[in-house]
């Protein structure tokens, strides 16, 4: 598996994680309270920086990990560890722009949430949906690219 | 299932009769990752026309020896 291949795998893992328990608190929430009083802000911002650190942190875990390992079985070159080639680049550009049609249909649903005047606790998680589905439409067209090829 | 491609190649045959040469050994000469060049001998991945004339040329072969174009049935 490519350096690549790994941090979409972390990055996927990273925003279910985070964005299945925001989402588990919030819907809690939403069970006993109306939406317009619901302190989404903080979780919501907790869950942006959360997603963010774990990517990061599981990035350099994944490539202290592999170093290791390859260090170990004597498989592969530490050159190639973090090396980056056409093929990803490729795949990549494919990725993003799935993920970028699927913010765009996103995007329209705000805006209709806007115009509608939805309260902005419907406008904040419509927009993070969009951002979190789009993140991982991107990453699955990755993924299912580098396992049956582009 | 894995995409057919048209673009077919022997890299596989090229490596061994290059003494065996491993397909970390060709990444590296090639500068791309070892998964790229299992890719490309599994069918999954056709290379750009520059990495196709540096893989030929690793092995001192004319590009249509080691790439293969096949005809649309």
């Amino acid at each position: 598996m490519s350096f690549e291949e790994k941090s979409t795998w972390v990055s996927s893992a990273a925003t279910v994680l985070v964005s299945a328990l925001y989402y588990n608190f919030i819907l809690a929430r939403l069970r006993v309270t109306p939406a317009a009083e619901i302190a989404y802000q903080w979780p919501m911002i907790l869950a942006i920086g959360s997603m963010i650190g774990m990517t990061i942190a599981g990035t350099i875990l994944m490539s202290i990990g592999t170093a290791v390992s390859s260090e170990i079985t004597g498989s592969g070159s530490v050159n190639e560890i973090d090396r980056t080639d056409e093929r990803d680049k490729s795949i990549n550009r494919r990725g993003e722009l799935a993920g970028y049609y699927v913010s765009c249909v996103g995007m329209l649903g705000v805006l209709a949430l806007a115009m509608l005047r939805y309260d902005q606790f419907w406008i904040a998680n419509a927009l993070y949906l969009t951002f979190v589905s789009g993140g991982l439409v991107s990453s699955g067209v990755k993924l299912a690219a580098y396992r049956w090829g582009l | 299932m894995a995409k057919k491609m048209r673009v077919s190649n022997c890299i596989r045959s090229l490596r061994f009769a290059a003494g065996e040469m491993t397909q970390a050994e060709l990444a590296d000469r090639v500068n791309v990752t070892r998964q790229t060049i299992i890719a490309i001998e599994q069918g999954r991945y056709s290379p750009s026309l520059e990495m196709a004339f540096r893989i030929a040329r690793v092995f001192g072969v004319p590009l249509d020896e080691a790439f293969q174009y096949q005809d649309e049935e």
